[in-house]
């Protein structure tokens, strides 16, 4: 945790100054007349978020955090496997969304967690990742027409079916 | 109070799905998909109100066989909606309801990379005249007086509008500098915005459309100076254009609708059909009256000759402005 | 009294059998689509606005308005059940609100926010009869200064909101800040910090983008990972008398961040640029502020869920009175419902309430309906929101992701932002296992956009000078009360640190 928080500051004080760097694009300075230009807000707000990163900082190497105090790691052998396993099936339901659609990513995210990290009986893990989808599919372009993505044009057909059954 | 059972029908078919399938017309092309209705302005403003006020008669009338899906992106004065439209992978599918931004935008922002002339023509719905008004407290009553008061603040005066390079502030400053103005020039987010303060006189004068200054006048709040229509508006047969000033200057901002670069021809062709539909149809006309909106109907080749001609015209505004 | 015999008359419009059956339907619908993540009011009153041209226009806006309640009681439930806000409204719910529900107390905290809205919703309802004309025109008068005086006192209410790390709370306000200001410079009109030139940002950050990272993403990992997906939130069973108990002691426990946020919600709510979220933030605090154990809030105070409920359901009838006498949208959902009565023909501004009577009360009249219709329906569907609870964590969380994102994606309708989100989520994480708080990052998103437009307009409008914050008669007393309130809590925790370092560490 020690290394981990002084890590992270370091990070944030490098986007503060990613920040500070993009907002001189447009005026930081006070216009005489007019008031702050257009970058003035974000330069300054990053510039103290900055120095509250370097505030951090001072903090963390008097020990005066919790996490600077402590030697446990960041994220033990669990939790390593917790963000790899269920932050990067978010990650891989998200891309999936683009390929077979935001309904066919949802089914085979719910299958992936429920099955493999749920444990839950098969039965259950096939019923609920065909059951969501549909619902949702009818909640959202049925009754909230709201139009979801529908992935690459392989899955046309399947769609082109399902709007003639509600519209 | 009617209770029918369309009524219930409708609701229902909000509530849970729409079971009833639509009597298809017939035609060489018609939607398979929701229709993405892409408006290139945030929620509330004049855009949106047309764009669902043009949804509103679609599903009425039966006009369209999948639902027209009205879908806000108004970042960037339009740029959002620029580049989704141009970006989309279902040009048959994406119509989009432009204003004036359609021309300015690709002008001011270049490495947008987008050229108007790909989209498609499908609409021009009518086109808004811009007037200038005062709060009534002020105790100008002409232009003339406005001109004076304007003149003696001598750099005081304050307007407000939706910011550089939008419409009204391309207007403010052909006025400024025809007649030599000196005006502080504060942004709004809106056009409704800009109407309140007016009203609450946070500022002393506006540039707005009819339709957002209209509650206030009927009111008799705000009092009309200048229209910047080619002639007097029938709703305000009292008030003088630039034109009859002298100024051969006139300003509309568009409410257009056109279809995504790489529209098929015969999609192109159905919408074309469905919003001559709309046009002809006893609400909008009504709605273009009561909005004060004046009618320009073109084809679609017309469309694009109006639309290099309002290119050619806003360069020339632009650059007058210092963009 | 003419204005209650025309309220009368509203009211009995709105329990024509036709009505009364729009108002049911459409405040169930707003309760299940203010409770989805990511759906608000805005999605359900946009969608059903082509519908209500089969219906009068009267009974159409009362069914809108009837979405509008529900959606807004609607909030409060994904805030304490799932811990993610559906809408910046009910940020402040999950202060509380979420640590009542990890107590196993999610009935009380639900009772709480029924009951606190209902309230907040009636009193407002009530000024609005009686003060209508005179507060549209107090609206008026609230010019960028104004706003952005009022904008400083929400900010103050931040102070009291982060953790102990001073720094770190400092950080997550610019942070949201910055954020903010992504997208366009609305005063020049120039793109501004687009990221890695990425043309997503050009829209800017929406709130919901990053609430559903940070809370939806970012604090469904950590909690998986803190608890090693062993979540047992010991809920129980609904019975009639737990709920009865449940609202015994919502009532004495709440009533006074209820009136807090009933009154100080409805002011803050007409105001058209500032509108419920600052309206229910700031209650929090004040709730805060004058409670006599200060100390539970953000553990799980009664007082804390209900201040920010009560708030935002007021603001929310307050928002309607800029629509209907200026105009002037006070929230995008008021901006549908003033398009749809363009459409009816309606003309709303200043001679609205003089020339439509009929309709503005019949509005009114079903605004005092609506609310107690939400009430009901509210409190009836409260047992199915528990029985949501007590699926297992590994159902629970699978389904908090795909709704998060299925309504991250219907909220923007951008895939870039659904990345965005996953983005945030990681980096929520992480910031979360190091102590940042990010609920002031989460809220300035929404503060910054109104703050820092109308700190220019200002300063354009006295042509530089700061002294216009201080000379105007409305913005100097608000100013000055933010700054002192700004500054107090900084100097006392700067003192105590003090102190605290010549103190050697026990």
């Amino acid at each position: 945790m020690r290394v981990g928080e002084i890590f992270t500051a370091g990070i944030l004080a490098l986007l503060s100054i990613y920040l500070m760097w993009k907002s001189t694009e447009l005026p930081i300075g006070y216009i005489s007349g007019t008031g702050p230009g257009g970058g003035a807000w974000p330069f300054w707000l990053a510039a103290i978020m900055l120095g509250s990163c370097c505030w951090t900082a001072v903090d963390w190497w008097r020990g005066r955090t919790p996490a600077s105090r402590s030697d446990d790691p960041v994220l033990d052998s669990h939790g390593w496997r917790t963000l790899l396993f269920v932050g990067g099936g978010v990650i891989g339901f998200v891309a999936l969304i683009s390929i077979i659609s935001m309904y066919g990513a949802i089914a085979v995210f719910l299958f992936y967690y429920l099955w493999f990290l749920g444990r839950h009986s098969l039965w259950l893990s096939v019923t609920m990742s065909l059951v969501v989808p549909v619902a949702l599919f009818f909640f959202f372009e049925g009754a909230m027409r709201i139009t979801m993505p529908s992935g690459l044009p392989f899955t046309d057909p399947v769609f082109n079916f399902l709007y003639d059954v509600i519209y | 109070m009617k209770f029918t059972k369309r009524t219930v029908m409708g609701l229902l078919g909000a509530t849970f799905l729409a079971t009833a399938p639509m009597q298809a017309v017939a035609q060489d092309w018609e939607p398979r998909k929701p229709i993405d209705f892409v408006i290139m302005a945030g929620a509330g403003g004049g855009a949106d109100q047309i764009a669902r006020f043009i949804q509103a008669v679609a599903e009425q009338k039966d006009l369209v066989n999948r639902p027209l899906v009205p879908n806000n992106k108004g970042g960037g004065s339009g740029a959002e909606a620029l580049i989704h439209v141009s970006g989309t992978n279902d040009p048959d599918h994406t119509i989009l309801v432009t204003l004036n931004s359609f021309f300015t935008t690709p002008l001011r922002q270049e490495n947008l990379g987008i050229d108007i002339q790909t989209f498609t023509p499908v609409a021009m719905m009518g086109v808004d005249p811009f007037v200038l008004w005062v709060h009534k407290d002020s105790g100008i009553t002409t232009f003339e007086e406005y001109i004076e008061t304007v003149k003696e603040m001598g750099g005081e005066y304050v307007m407000g509008g939706t910011g550089a390079g939008q419409e009204d502030s391309i207007v403010i400053a052909f006025m400024s500098g025809a007649y030599d103005l000196d005006i502080k020039y504060i942004p709004y987010d809106g056009g409704g915005a800009v109407a309140k303060d007016l009203a609450g006189q946070q500022i002393m004068a506006s540039v707005n459309n009819p339709a957002e200054a209209k509650g206030f006048y009927e009111a008799g709040d705000f009092v009309p100076l200048l229209a910047f229509s080619d002639e007097r508006m029938p709703a305000y047969p009292d008030v003088p254009t630039i034109k009859e000033k002298g100024h051969d200057f006139s300003y509309y901002n568009q409410r257009a609708v056109v279809g995504a670069p790489g529209m098929s021809d015969e999609a192109a062709a159905y919408y074309q059909d469905v919003f001559t539909q709309i046009y002809n149809s006893e609400e909008w006309q009504g709605y273009l009256t009561s909005e004060s909106l004046s009618p320009l109907w073109m084809d679609a080749a017309e469309q694009r000759d109006y639309w290099a001609l309002q290119v050619e015209n806003h360069k020339t505004l632009l650059s007058a402005l210092g963009e | 009294m003419e204005v209650l015999s025309l309220l009368g008359d509203g009211m009995l419009l709105s329990l024509q059998p036709l009505n009364l059956t729009m108002i049911l339907i459409g405040v169930t619908i707003g309760l299940f689509i203010g409770a989805m993540p990511g759906l608000g009011s805005v999605n359900g009153v946009a969608i059903l606005l082509p519908i209500t041209f089969l219906v009068p226009p009267s009974s159409a806006i009362i069914f809108l308005a009837a979405i509008y309640y529900g959606a807004m009681y609607g909030g409060a439930v994904s805030s304490i059940t799932l811990g993610i806000p559906g809408a910046s409204t009910a940020v402040a719910t999950t202060f509380d609100g979420r640590p009542l529900a990890k107590q196993g107390r999610a009935s009380l905290a639900l009772v709480t926010a029924a009951l606190a809205s209902f309230v907040g919703g009636t009193v407002a309802n009530v000024l609005f009869t009686l003060f209508a004309p005179l507060l549209a025109s107090v609206a008026l008068s609230f010019g960028p200064p104004e706003v952005f005086a009022l904008m400083l006192l929400a900010f103050a209410t931040f102070v009291g909101l982060g953790g102990d790390d001073i720094p770190k709370t400092i950080f997550s306000i610019c942070f949201g800040l910055v954020l903010g200001a992504v997208g366009f410079d609305q005063i020049s009109g120039a793109p501004r910090l687009v990221l890695f030139e990425y043309n997503g940002f050009l829209q800017g950050i929406g709130f919901l983008v990053l609430a559903i990272g940070v809370y939806g993403i970012g604090e469904m990992l950590w909690t998986i990972e803190q608890t090693r997906g062993d979540v047992t939130a010991t809920t129980p069973k609904m019975t009639i008398k737990g709920m009865a108990s449940d609202t015994k002691e919502a009532a004495k426990k709440g009533w006074k961040g209820t009136a807090i946020g009933s009154f100080l919600g409805f002011f803050v709510g007409v105001l058209p640029a500032a509108g419920a979220t600052p309206g229910s933030l700031m209650s929090y605090g004040v709730a805060k502020m004058v409670s006599r154990n200060p100390d539970e809030f953000g553990k799980g105070s009664v007082d804390g869920v209900a201040a920010p409920e009560a708030a935002n359901n007021s603001a929310s009838t307050g928002s309607m009175l800029p629509m209907l006498t200026l105009g002037i949208p006070g929230s995008p959902t008021t901006a549908i419902l003033l398009g749809g009565m363009v459409i009816w023909g309606l003309v709303p501004g200043p001679r609205l309430f003089v020339d439509e009577q009929e309709f503005v009360w019949g509005l009114i009249g079903s605004f005092y309906i609506s609310n107690v219709a939400a009430l009901l329906i509210n409190l009836a569907f409260i047992p199915v929101f528990i029985w949501m609870l007590r699926m297992p964590f590994t159902i629970l969380a699978p389904m908090i992701f795909v709704l998060s994102i299925a309504g991250g994606y219907a909220a923007t309708r951008d895939m870039f932002d659904i990345w965005l989100m996953v983005v945030f989520g990681i980096g929520a994480f992480f910031l979360r296992k190091f102590d940042y708080p990010l609920a002031p990052a989460v809220l300035a998103i929404v503060l910054g956009p109104i703050a820092e437009p109308t700190l220019r307009q200002s300063l354009l409008l006295s042509s530089g000078d700061p002294s216009i914050f201080f000379t105007r008669p409305v913005a100097g007393p608000i100013t000055i009360i933010a700054l002192i309130l700004i500054f107090l809590p900084l100097l006392k925790a700067l003192r105590r640190m003090r102190t605290s370092a010549k103190k050697p560490a026990s």
